[in-house]
């Protein structure tokens, strides 16, 4: 899988840089799950700089390091129109105390409806999904989850406010997710007591000290289905820094709370992503 | 324990976001009166147009709608808006955004890019980012008069 990135990462480095006509930044990050947003929370923006008949690639390497636990993901992407936005993402989870480790594939799909996230008072709008896939099951169904399979469906709002904040650009962006996932489907979805979908809040809001220089919080509600463990909602500090408009660099803070029955999961947040 | 103190650590962030935003709100007024100045006043805004204007004529995405202007007098109005749009002593005498557009069929990848090099151009020029932030928030809202007319 590195070997496989580095190979694409400098294919994509030998093309020129065929960059589209969108301001920096407003492409966003990748997050975990593979769509253009934050680290943890998927935004109204659509993923690289293609504009109005414009298309774009893209590809991301993340990876979250917390107490007992490693998450590593590796996704492409494309995306057509400032409207379309399609994704492809491994995760490989590393259980490093407890032992083990599980891969999950995320298929994600999102559509600009409507507003434009700098141009318009209304906020730009998304709706989104995630289809999840775990590659083996026996983990999800040894904790209890229902399923190994599973599709989140949200639907965000993203807005620029100009020179808000001491003169600089506020980005702020909501996002209403609904899912079965446990811990993102890394602990399969729903559970023999509960398998219906339910409503999260998630939100993010970040400060352009520079329009290439972003600095962030993020909060996401967690639904809380398995019996054997409990599940918390997540949070993030960040600072992202878009280089130019064929790569960007986002390191954080999270604050994952608990994950399968250990308590105070926080580490570091590192995200790479290149554009074309 | 760590957790209940970063939750706290990040409401009080959220907290302080707000308050500035309320605080930025009820400056925005008197620093609103400086824009003109901070652009450089007339001989400011004259050097961003015609920064602009060598940034158009490069970009073959859309100098091609500039094929039938009058240079000269776009360059006067475009002038006289900035001047007047950051609170200095001009008054712009051409038509409406809407008007002034119509027929052209431009895109949001043509107006993206005209953002990008007004951008760059105060940049180069040093204008400060609180006041070119203030100056494209100025414009950004006349997006809808001007694409796809």
């Amino acid at each position: 899988m590195k070997a496989l990135f580095i190979a694409l990462l400098s294919l994509l480095l030998s093309l020129p840089a065929a960059a589209g006509s969108k301001i920096i930044a407003t492409g966003g990050s990748t997050s975990i799950e593979g769509a253009a947003g934050g680290g943890i929370v998927p935004w109204a923006v659509i993923n690289g700089y293609a504009s109005s008949d414009q298309w774009s690639v893209n590809s991301f390497t993340s990876r979250v390091g917390v107490d007992d636990f490693t998450l590593q993901n590796f996704g492409i992407g494309a995306s057509y129109n400032n409207q379309w936005e399609l994704s492809l993402t491994r995760q490989k989870f590393n259980l490093d105390t407890i032992g083990g480790d599980l891969q999950q594939d995320v298929f994600g799909l999102k559509y600009h409806i409507a507003g434009e996230l700098l141009y318009s008072d209304l906020p730009q709008i998304s709706i989104g999904l995630q289809y999840k896939k775990h590659r083996n099951s026996g983990l999800p169904f040894a904790v209890g989850a229902k399923n190994d399979s599973g599709t989140d469906v949200y639907l965000a709002a993203s807005k620029v406010y100009f020179a808000a904040v001491a003169g600089r650009n506020l980005l702020l962006n909501a996002t209403v997710r609904a899912t079965k996932a446990n811990q993102l489907g890394l602990l399969g979805f729903g559970s023999a007591s509960d398998n219906s979908y339910h409503y999260m809040f998630e939100s993010s809001a970040a400060i352009l000290l520079r329009p290439d220089l972003a600095i962030g919080i993020e909060f996401r509600q967690k639904p809380n289905n398995l019996a054997f463990a409990d599940e918390q909602h997540w949070r993030d500090i960040f600072v992202g820094w878009f280089i130019n408009q064929n790569f960007s660099l986002v390191g954080g803070y999270v604050d994952l709370g608990s994950i399968a029955g250990l308590t105070q999961q926080q580490g570091y947040y590192l995200a790479l992503e290149a554009t074309f | 324990m760590k957790a209940t103190s970063f939750s706290g650590l990040w409401l009080s962030l959220c907290i302080s976001v707000m308050a500035v935003l309320i605080l930025s709100g009820c400056s925005q007024t008197s620093t609103k009166d400086h824009l003109y100045q901070q652009l450089g006043s007339s001989a400011g805004i004259e050097k961003i147009v015609d920064g602009l204007l060598v940034e158009i004529e490069q970009d073959p995405q859309i100098v091609h709608h500039f094929r039938d202007t009058d240079i000269p007098r776009f360059r006067k109005l475009l002038i006289e808006q900035l001047c007047e749009l950051s609170g200095g002593p001009c008054k712009y005498t051409g038509a409406s955004m809407q008007e002034s557009h119509t027929g052209f069929k431009i895109t949001q990848a043509d107006f993206d890019n005209l953002v990008r090099h007004l951008m760059k151009v105060m940049t180069a020029q040093n204008i400060p980012i609180a006041a070119q932030n203030q100056l494209l928030g100025m414009l950004a809202p006349m997006y809808g008069d001007v694409v796809y007319r």
